[in-house]
């Protein structure tokens, strides 16, 4: 049991980072708060004054805002979606006996280590171009007319490359955990003439669930606020096609450089992140004590 | 009865994951390639793969151009130093996380986790404003201190996770024998925590070396790391693609090399405790 | 005298009036255009003259606007030098951000255009100094033009380029009849939209700073523009700014182009352009009026007041924005490539002019451009393809978006014209400029 004595040293140990991340929260949520009151506007300096809930209003009103919010959450969802079936599928097929595993293994982490932007220019110019990218050469090459990706399906071309990116990190999770399935089981459920499909919905798939929603948790932290790879291909567009909530704030306070509207932008996401936020400790929580 | 693998079988599964594999891959050698080439080979149509005249024109324009070296050295130090910062941080915070849990923690690991959901455009502003008046625009030491806060709470997560996999009874048997709290850390669970703390340190120093918000966005020359660099050749004029891939391949090659040689720590660090 | 001497003892005296004692390190934010990618190469010349160092900090133009607008607005201080045009110039001067740069002792400041000059000063004081200065024209395939049997006018109308590039487009070969800037931002897409515009007859705001994107000639130009762009039009034009669409020229994949006369040094240099011997090009074509039908651009360089090292950076600014600099890279990279509109000087060289046949067509259209009467009916501001007002970065950047959205074909042109009045009277009430 833990005496008096350690416990005291224990909350002496996590003070510091409590400490730091309360700082790292609450200064900068504070001035933003306050900025999001005034009418703020980066090029005009001198003409700051209080406004109350009008940013707030405006950045409501303005109907980039709904589309954002749908955007978001496409993002989130399909980009989590697309990353879990696949790393589980990939998973499976990386569990099988091959020769080279260690070498397919190495291949498929690689995105995981390739920065936003890199992959970002990457896919955009040599894939997606549609004059000299990679995808319409191939369209060339079988005789269809080149698709224009980021202006045709701006979004789904985002969720394609964020996915790229994130499936590599999946696959690891999920592969590690099917390797800690217990064979025997397995084998003996085999014996008992249980198809490969039921053995992966009532064995692997439970199994599973725990690596599934730390990758659902871990994931959903990065995907809220992916930007890097909003800014390089479309800058948010066309319209505001591809614009994320993250994307429009930032096209607020530093396209417009109207910091009390972007402010206002900026406390509406945290608190949409915190729902989530909330939402997913929960499920998490659960699926973590169990 | 152990299975046996028929060869049939084997053949078939190697054969989709190496394709699989390759096609994740691609991208990434795709740019590698690209490089060698010259401007005009690498949008010739149709596109060539192997047999083109390799040159290394592109990796000494790309250098001649932005001086590679500083924004490797600023990305090694700011990636390194965020990491190693959070780490004596994190460490005494997961320790007592672990060991000592009181009513409250997991409420308190949980906070910790969502205070990274808040979208960092949000507090742009703020923070540019607070690094202008205490002269921390465009310095290595702004960039750590942002990047060990940004990260600390997967920091503290990972840890956790581990010390928690650390059975109670060695400690208790430490104890009796009249180890202090200190011996207790040093001599009993840093040994056992050394490799949770290598997998922790390797997936944070990736994830430093590839953030692009607040790197791009505090820095303007004499701190800016390679994500900087890159930021420069997003559209240059005319023919840029064997130069966008030279500089490519310079600024992810580090880390790759990195993650590739250190891949079972690193997986073992990217499970966070998912897998018992 | 060598011209390399020349600029040695230039750049000497300068550096010792400046700061003999010691050496500084500055940091210059500048766009990732051709003429800034020569000024990087060639100013380790002037950092072996003086001592100093430069750190270069080079993004793509809407990344660079953000970077560096943020960092003056704020007082942040990071650059010591930053690379602006006309739009801020005036407007950033007045607000005390620059330092001006009118009393360089020894710059042969009589040596600038007038207009030039003019356009990035602020009540009489020079706030930037300029690195090159440009106007827009119609690049042409003078080849494709021939075996059509099509010849193109000294002063064409938009209604002979969409005819023109009906004949042109085969979309078979990949070669698309005209290109034009489509990627948002109010110095991109807009700032060809906004000529278009002024010469269908149409302004951006009226006297009484009411916008005027509701009425018919920005109807009329944005469907235009449109039509042109989705028959002859390449694909992907949502993602085309200068240097992109630089590219699909060089590489012969365009028609026509209708852009920045600066891009004539590039598409005319052989080592960089495969259809340099076929480049032909004339003024740019207009529609209801000739009225603001070209624009005006300096990129120049400024020095931001938070900075801690003006005395060398006015050294650089003095050294990068010579009449021997111009000399410096016409013998190293040739003459065509030099950074042409800023200085009379240039135009008086023969080197220049025997290796530039465009050089005439762009300092004609420099001249003709006039920011002070840009449109066909009055209008409270200055600017062709600009409004010289501080919130006009944030509503021409939003108005792109809308007119980009309308591109790509997720909007009509009514629906994006609407979309963009109303954000623009939104940001005008805001700022105070209408009730």
């Amino acid at each position: 049991m833990a005496t008096q004595h350690s416990r005291s040293a224990a909350r002496i140990m996590i003070s510091p980072a409590v400490v730091l991340l309360l700082a790292w929260m609450i200064v900068p949520l504070v001035l933003t708060v306050y900025f999001s009151l005034l009418r703020y506007n980066l090029l005009m300096p001198g003409t700051e004054r209080f406004v109350g809930f009008l940013n707030y209003k405006l950045f409501y009103q303005n109907p980039a805002f709904w589309t954002a919010m749908l955007n978001t959450l496409l993002l989130v969802g399909g980009v989590l979606i697309i990353t879990v079936v696949g790393g589980i599928l990939l998973a499976i097929l990386l569990d099988q006996p091959i020769w080279g595993q260690g070498i397919v293994r190495i291949l498929v982490i690689a995105p995981f280590f390739v920065m936003p932007t890199v992959s970002a220019l990457v896919w955009k110019n040599m894939f997606m171009n549609p004059v000299s990218g990679l995808f319409a050469e191939f369209s060339k090459a079988v005789g269809l007319a080149p698709f224009d990706f980021l202006s045709q399906a701006p979004l789904a071309s985002i969720i394609g490359i964020v996915s790229w990116q994130w499936l590599p990190f999946a696959t690891l999770i999920l592969l590690t955990a099917i390797q800690s399935l217990d064979s025997e089981q397995m084998e003996a459920a085999e014996m008992d003439g249980a198809s490969a499909l039921s053995r992966f919905w009532y064995i692997t798939l439970p199994h599973l669930s725990r690596a599934i929603t730390v990758v659902i948790l871990i994931q959903t932290i990065f995907l809220l606020s992916v930007f890097a790879e909003i800014l390089v291909t479309t800058n948010g567009g066309p319209g505001n096609a591809s614009t994320n909530l993250t994307y429009l704030v930032y096209a607020r306070s530093l396209l417009n450089f109207d910091v009390g509207g972007g402010s206002a932008g900026g406390v509406v996401a945290i608190i949409l992140a915190n729902i989530v936020a909330i939402f997913l400790m929960r499920m998490i929580g659960k699926n973590l004590d169990a | 009865m152990a299975r046996a693998v028929s060869t049939r079988r084997k053949i078939g599964f190697t054969i989709a994951a190496w394709a699989v594999g390759l096609a994740i891959f691609f991208p990434i050698l795709w740019t590698i390639l690209t490089s060698f080439k010259t401007e005009a080979e690498a949008i010739s149509s149709p596109p060539s793969f192997l047999f083109f005249d390799w040159t290394l024109e592109n990796y000494t324009t790309v250098q001649e151009r932005s001086n590679y070296f500083r924004h490797f050295w600023n990305s090694v130090v700011i990636s390194l130093g965020s990491t190693v910062l959070g780490l004596i941080i994190a460490i005494p915070a997961a320790w007592s996380m672990a060991f000592v849990p009181g009513k409250r923690t997991k409420d308190v690991l949980m906070w910790m986790l969502s205070t990274k959901m808040l979208p960092p455009v949000g507090v742009l502003i703020p923070i540019y404003l607070i690094f202008r008046d205490v002269g921390l625009l465009d310095t290595k030491t702004g960039l750590v201190i942002v990047l060990t806060l940004i990260n600390l709470p997967i920091i503290v997560w990972m840890l956790y996770t581990y010390f928690k996999e650390i059975p109670g009874e060695i400690l208790e048997a430490a104890r009796m024998d009249g180890a202090t709290l200190r011996d207790e850390i040093i001599h009993v669970l840093t040994p056992m925590a050394v490799p949770g703390i290598a997998s922790t340190l390797l997936l944070n120093v990736i994830l430093a070396w590839n953030e692009a918000f607040w790197t791009l966005n505090l820095t303007a020359a004499k701190a800016a790391p390679l994500t900087a660099f890159i930021a420069s050749y997003s559209s240059p004029e005319g023919l840029f693609y064997a130069k966008l891939s030279a500089a490519s391949t310079m600024a992810i090659a580090p880390i790759l090399i990195l993650g590739w040689f250190s891949q079972k720590q690193l997986v073992r660090g990217l499970t966070f405790g998912a897998v018992k | 005298m060598s011209i390399k001497r020349n600029l040695l003892v230039s750049a000497a005296g300068l550096a010792i009036a400046a700061s003999a004692a010691h050496a500084e390190e500055i940091t210059i934010a500048t766009v990732n255009n051709g003429d800034m990618i020569i000024m990087q190469e060639l100013s380790s010349q002037w950092e072996e003259e003086t001592g100093n160092t430069i750190n270069w900090v080079t993004l793509e133009e809407n990344v660079l606007r953000q970077r560096v607008t943020t960092d003056i607005a704020t007082g942040g201080g990071q650059y010591d030098i930053m690379t602006i045009g006309s739009y801020e110039a005036p407007i950033w001067g007045a607000q005390g951000w620059l330092e001006p740069v009118g009393d360089i002792e020894g710059y042969d400041y009589d040596d600038l255009i007038p207009a030039v000059r003019e356009g990035l000063s602020h009540e009489g004081t020079l706030y930037a100094l300029p690195f090159y200065a440009e106007s827009s024209f119609t690049l042409y395939r003078t080849d494709l033009f021939e075996e059509a049997g099509l010849e193109m006018p000294d002063q064409p109308t938009y209604e002979q380029i969409a005819q023109f590039a009906e004949t042109l487009t085969d979309r078979e070969n990949e070669l698309y009849g005209l290109c034009l800037r489509g990627k948002p931002g109010w110095g991109e897409n807009m700032a060809f939209i906004g000529t278009l515009v002024n010469t269908f007859g149409g302004r951006w705001f009226d006297e009484n700073w009411v916008p005027q994107l509701d009425q018919q000639p920005w109807n009329d130009a944005l469907t235009y523009y449109l039509d042109v762009m989705e028959k002859y039009g390449p694909p992907g034009a949502t993602s085309n700014g200068y240097n992109e669409n630089q590219a699909l020229f060089q590489t012969g994949k365009c028609a026509m182009w209708i852009d920045a006369t600066s891009a004539a040094g590039r598409v005319f240099d052989p080592s960089q352009s495969d259809i340099a011997e076929h480049v032909g090009f004339t003024a740019a074509p207009i529609a209801e009026t000739d009225k603001g039908n070209a624009w005006f651009w300096a990129w120049s360089l400024a020095i931001p007041t938070s900075s801690s090292k003006t005395e060398v950076a006015k050294d650089f600014l003095a050294w990068a924005t010579s009449e021997d600099y111009v000399n410096l890279v016409g013998e190293e990279k040739g003459w065509v490539a030099v950074p042409p509109g800023t200085r009379v000087s240039t135009y008086e060289n023969q080197n220049y002019i025997d290796a530039a046949p465009f050089a005439e067509t762009v300092l004609n259209s420099i001249k003709a451009a006039d920011p002070s009467d840009p449109t066909a009916e009055p209008v409270p501001y200055t600017g062709i393809q600009y409004v010289s007002i501080p919130e006009f970065q944030g509503i021409g950047t939003m108005v792109g978006q809308q007119f980009s959205a309308a591109l790509a074909g997720q909007k009509s042109a009514e629906e994006a014209l609407q979309a963009a009045q109303q954000s623009t009277m939104q940001e005008m009430q805001a700022a105070g400029y209408t009730q």
